[in-house]
């Protein structure tokens, strides 16, 4: 049985405690977050795993708005996916790769592809994770 | 935006009360909780970890993952019209869903991320748009409704990524042997099956290589 499977039971809007509906929502839509842009420039290169890190040029402020200044400072510490980065700053992944983009273009940030030398998934790569996950403690 | 529950509350059967709140690093927490990457210089993977509403999908993501389960509010627009309950907004369009996600780091400079899909149709494409790139996705089941799998497995195999089946032994749910499984389950010959808990860490551990052994031998021999 599933009671409230989501979609079956008519009741999908309705909060569950621990679930991340039952939390506060933002009060920003995020495509304000974006400026409301929907076609910045250069999103295409980005995925979820893409690595985002901070260089030190910070945005200024006269140029970029505060959500762009949240994603820069997240990444001052440290690098992390986009993923990790919309979930740390409550975006939904599309918004953060408009926030990404606008400051790897502007020098802000570094991006780089989730597999380094862009090899394709290949033997030698699945053989690694194999030879690696039964190394695990 | 209206926001949907969680496909995977927090009460998922086979979790035990945590102590701590889900999504501990959520939009108000400081760059403190955040768990930066370890070096720039690794190869990021990911697995899609599915099945149907309450199986235990956050719960193997949470057992593997090296950093506190997050969460991604993924915006859906076409394919959530007429699932929205938000009466007196006809041109709303757009609804979230929340994604759990975690991590795992893997000898050899690896990074695994599992990322938690909604099994259900209306969410295929949100699951498209995860799965793409990944190696490939565990499909989770339970032995008290294995029929909630098959329209999730049918998914799997419209996006031709490979996959394994893990069966969540829940407490008190009745356990069969494999090939009891594998025949209501209607699996391919090929196509692994792995009975696990999924709080268990060896066991889920377990299911991602059976995973990995698999998608290896669905790989070309001779590589370029």
């Amino acid at each position: 049985m599933t009671p409230g499977r989501p979609g079956t039971s008519g009741a999908a809007a309705a909060p569950e405690p621990g679930t991340p509906g039952g939390r506060g929502r933002r009060l920003v839509p995020a495509y304000l977050a974006t400026g409301g842009r929907e076609r910045p420039r250069g999103t295409a290169d980005f995925d979820r795993l893409t690595v985002l890190l901070s260089t030190d040029q910070q945005p200024p402020e006269t140029d970029f708005g505060p959500e762009h200044r949240r994603l820069w400072t997240l990444l001052r510490p440290g690098a992390l996916t986009v993923v990790e980065c919309a979930a740390h700053l409550g975006l939904p992944v599309s918004a953060t790769v408009f926030l990404a983009a606008d400051l790897v273009g502007g020098g802000h940030l570094l991006a780089r592809s989730p597999v380094p030398k862009a090899e394709a998934i290949d033997r030698t790569l699945i053989e690694r994770l194999l030879v690696g996950l039964r190394a695990l403690p | 935006m209206d926001s949907v529950p969680s496909p995977e509350p927090a009460t998922a059967l086979v979790a035990p009360p945590r102590s701590e709140p889900r999504a501990e690093a959520g939009p108000e927490s400081g760059p403190g909780t955040v768990r930066y990457l370890p070096s720039t210089g690794q190869t990021l993977m990911k697995l899609v970890v599915t099945g149907p509403f309450g199986v235990g999908k956050t719960t193997l993501i949470r057992t593997l993952s090296e950093i506190p389960t997050l969460h991604t509010e993924e915006v859906m627009t076409s394919s959530s019209v007429g699932h929205d309950d938000l009466r007196g907004l006809p041109e709303k369009s757009t609804t979230t869903v929340a994604v759990d996600f975690g991590r795992l780091t893997v000898p050899g400079d690896l990074v695994l991320y599992l990322f938690g899909t909604p099994g259900q149709e209306r969410f295929f494409p949100l699951w498209q748009d995860i799965a793409r790139g990944a190696l490939g996705a565990l499909v989770m089941a339970d032995t008290r409704r294995l029929a909630d799998s098959f329209p999730v497995m049918d998914m799997v195999e419209e996006q031709g990524l490979p996959y394994a089946v893990a069966v969540n032994r829940f407490p008190g749910a009745p356990a069969y042997a494999d090939d009891v499984l594998r025949r209501h389950l209607d699996l391919a010959p090929e196509t692994p099956l792995v009975q696990c808990d999924a709080r268990n860490r060896r066991d889920s551990i377990g299911t991602l290589i059976a995973l990995a052994e698999y998608v290896l031998t669905r790989l070309p021999q001779d590589a370029p």
